[in-house]
C-alpha cells in the first residue's frame, strides 16, 4: 500500500491535532496521562504514513535503526533515577539537534541529485543545520555540566561574547556563500562553526541557571525541527517545532521570571561562583553568630506543630532525601499535624524538577504548592522546614539592595515561627552568597547530609 | 501562494497555538512537559526516513539516514516512556 501526497498530508494533520490535544491535556495530572497517550498515537500514525510514502524506497536501514533505537530508548527511559531527569532530557535534545543537522545535510544531497536546490531551500539547509547544530553541542555540554563531567561553574575569558559574535557573524557569511554559490565547503565549514558556537554559548553558564539553560535548549529542537520542516515543506514537523520551540520559550521565560533576572543576563552568563571554599561547617557558624540544632530538638517542634511547609531543594535530589521525607511527612500526618511542601519555580535543576521527586516518594501533588499560592501561609506556619534548598529563601533579596539576588522572589520562610534549615556545611549556595535567614532569632540550623537528618528526625519521632 | 509561504502561515499559527496550550500546562508538571515536548520531537524521525529511504543516494545518505533515524527513535522511546513514568507517579498520589 502506498499513499497518495493528499492522504499523507491529511494523516499529518491528525498527528499535529493529536500533539496539540495531548500537550492540552497536561493541564492538570488526572488527565495528563491521557495526554500523553494521544501524543504517542499521533507518532505512531506519523510514522506509519510516513513507512508508506512512495518517496521511501528502502527500507534496508530503517528497521535496524529503528529496533537499535527503540531498544535504547526504552532501556534508558526505563532505569533512569528521577533526580537525573535533566541530564536525561539534556541528552535527548542533543539527539534531536544533531538528527536535525543529518537530515539537512541528507536533503541538501538529495535535491542536489535530482537538480531541485533553490536559494530559498538552501537558506532553510543553512537555518536547519545552524539551529540543529547549536543545539546539539549545546545539549552536550549542558548534559556535562549536569552529569559534573564539564566544571558547572561558569568558564569566563576575555573577550568571549566578542569572540562569539565575531563567530556568528563568519557563520552567516559562510551561509549566504552556500546559498548563492552553493559552495558545499562552505556548508561544511559553516557547521564546524554553528557546533563549536553550540559550545561556547553554554560553557560560561552556571550550574544554578540550568532550569534556564534546559527550558532554552528544549526551545532551541523545536526550532530545529521546524527548519527541517521547511526544507522538507513538511507541515507536521513545522506545527510540532513550533509547539516545542514555543513551549522551551514560556519555560525560559517563567524561570528567568523567577529569578528576576532577565533572559539576557543569564545567556551572557558568569552568574553564580559555583564551588566555594568550605568552611568546617559548626566551627563556621557558631563563629558567625547562628544556631545550630539537634534533631531531637527539631522532631520535638515538628510534632508539636499545627502547621509544617516543607521547602525542598536540589540538595534533596542530590542527597535522595524524598524517600526520608515521605517517610516524616507520614508520621507528621498520623499525628495530626497538616504538612504542606513550598515549591519555588527554579527549585532544582529543571522547571518542575521538585514535584517529580516528591511525586516519586508517593507525596500526593496536591500538598505541594507554587510560591505564589503558599507564601502568605508562612506567616501562620509552626514551622518551616527546609531540606537542599537555600537562595530562594534568602531574605537578603527582598532587605539587601546591594545583594546579587536582591529583588528575586523568594519563598518567605523567614516568616515562620520557627525555621529548620538543613545543611551541609556553612558553604554558601550557588549564587555564592550568604543567607541572611541563619542569622533570625528564629532560625537553626540542622546540619548534615539531607537524608541523613530526615532519617533521624523520623527515628526521633519514632522513639518520641 | 509559494510552498514557503504556506508553510510560514502554518508556522505563525503553530506558534499561536502553542502559546496558549504551553500556558495552561500547571507547574506540576513542567518536567513531563519537557520530556513530552521531547519525545514530540522525535518526529523529525520523518524527515530522517525519508533521508534514509532515498534509494539512489549511495552510501553517505543511508549513513546520515541510519543515524538521523537512531536518534530520532531513542528520543521518541525515550522520552515518550519516561513521561508515562513521571505521570504515572502523580497518579498513585491521588487517594
Amino acid at each position: 500500500m502506498q499513499l497518495g501526497t493528499d492522504t499523507l498530508a491529511f494523516v499529518y494533520l491528525i498527528s499535529g491535532a493529536l500533539f496539540i490535544l495531548g500537550l492540552n491535556r497536561l493541564s492538570h495530572p488526572s488527565t495528563a496521562r491521557r495526554g500523553n497517550l494521544f501524543a504517542m498515537t499521533g507518532m505512531v500514525i506519523a510514522i506509519v504514513a510516513t513507512l508508506l510514502n512512495p518517496a521511501v524506497k528502502s527500507y534496508t536501514f530503517i528497521w535496524p535503526a529503528m529496533i537499535i533505537g527503540g531498544v535504547i530508548g526504552t532501556v534508558i527511559a526505563l532505569r533512569i533515577q528521577m533526580a537525573a531527569m535533566p541530564q536525561l532530557v539534556a541528552l535527548l535534545h542533543s539527539f534531536v539537534g544533531l538528527a536535525a543537522v543529518l537530515v539537512a545535510v541528507g536533503t541538501y544531497l538529495d535535491h542536489r541529485q535530482q537538480g531541485l536546490l533553490s536559494t530559498v531551500f538552501m537558506v532553510e539547509v543553512f537555518i536547519g543545520i545552524f539551529i540543529g547544530a547549536i543545539t546539539f553541542t549545546g545539549s552536550l555540554i549542558a548534559f556535562g555540566k549536569l552529569q559534573g563531567l564539564v566544571t558547572a561553574a561558569p568558564v569566563a575569558y576575555m573577550g568571549q561574547h566578542w569572540l562569539n559574535l565575531l563567530l556568528g557573524l563568519v557563520m552567516i557569511g559562510l551561509g549566504v556563500d552556500f546559498a548563492i554559490n552553493d559552495h558545499f565547503a562552505s556548508l561544511m565549514l559553516m557547521t564546524a562553526i554553528a557546533l563549536l558556537l553550540g559550545i561556547l554559548l553554554i560553557i560560561p553558564i552556571g550550574g544554578a541557571d540550568m532550569p534556564v539553560i534546559i527550558s532554552m535548549l528544549n526551545s532551541y529542537s523545536g526550532w530545529a525541527a521546524a527548519a527541517t520542516g521547511f526544507t522538507l515543506q513538511n507541515k507536521l514537523l513545522i506545527i510540532t517545532g513550533a509547539l516545542v520551540g514555543f513551549c522551551g520559550a514560556i519555560l525560559s521565560y517563567i524561570m528567568c521570571r523567577a529569578m528576576n533576572r532577565s533572559f539576557i543576563s543569564v545567556i551572557l552568563g558568569g552568574f553564580g561562583t559555583g564551588d566555594v571554599a568550605d568552611a568546617s561547617g559548626v566551627a563556621a557558624a557558631t563563629q558567625k553568630g547562628v544556631k545550630s540544632s539537634s534533631v531531637e530538638d527539631a522532631a520535638f517542634l515538628l510534632e508539636n506543630a499545627s502547621k509544617v511547609i516543607v521547602v525542598p531543594g536540589y540538595g534533596m535530589a542530590v542527597a535522595q532525601a524524598q524517600h526520608a521525607l515521605k517517610e516524616l511527612f507520614e508520621l507528621l500526618e498520623a499525628k495530626g499535624v497538616e504538612v504542606k511542601f513550598a515549591i519555588h519555580p527554579v527549585a532544582g535543576r529543571m522547571p518542575g524538577h521538585m514535584n517529580v521527586l516528591l511525586a516519586e516518594a508517593d507525596i500526593p501533588y496536591d500538598r505541594a504548592f507554587e510560591m505564589e499560592v503558599i507564601n502568605p501561609e508562612f506567616a501562620t506556619a509552626d514551622v518551616a522546614l527546609v531540606v537542599g534548598a537555600n537562595d530562594v529563601t534568602n531574605p537578603a533579596a527582598k532587605k539587601d539592595p546591594s545583594s546579587p539576588i536582591y529583588g528575586m522572589p523568594i519563598l518567605d520562610v523567614d516568616r515562620a515561627h520557627h525555621v529548620f534549615f538543613i545543611k551541609r556545611s556553612m558553604r554558601p549556595g550557588y549564587a555564592g552568597i550568604d543567607n541572611l535567614l541563619f542569622y533570625q532569632d528564629n532560625c537553626s540550623l540542622l546540619f548534615g547530609d539531607a537524608k541523613d537528618v530526615c532519617e533521624k528526625t523520623v527515628a526521633a519521632l519514632k522513639a518520641a | 501562494m509559494s510552498e514557503t509561504m504556506v508553510a510560514l502561515y502554518v508556522f505563525v499559527l503553530a506558534c499561536f497555538i502553542g502559546y496558549w496550550v504551553i500556558w495552561n500546562v500547571t507547574a506540576s508538571l513542567h518536567t513531563p512537559l519537557i520530556s513530552l515536548t521531547n519525545a514530540i520531537s522525535g518526529i523529525i524521525i520523518v524527515g530522517a526516513l525519508l533521508v534514509a529511504g532515498f534509494e539512489e543516494m549511495g552510501f553517505v545518505g543511508a549513513i546520515l539516514g541510519f543515524t538521523a533515524v537512531l536518534l530520532a527513535s531513542i528520543n521518541m522511546f525515550g522520552g515518550f516512556l519516561v513521561t508515562q513514568r513521571m505521570l504515572d507517579m502523580f497518579k498513585k498520589k491521588k487517594k
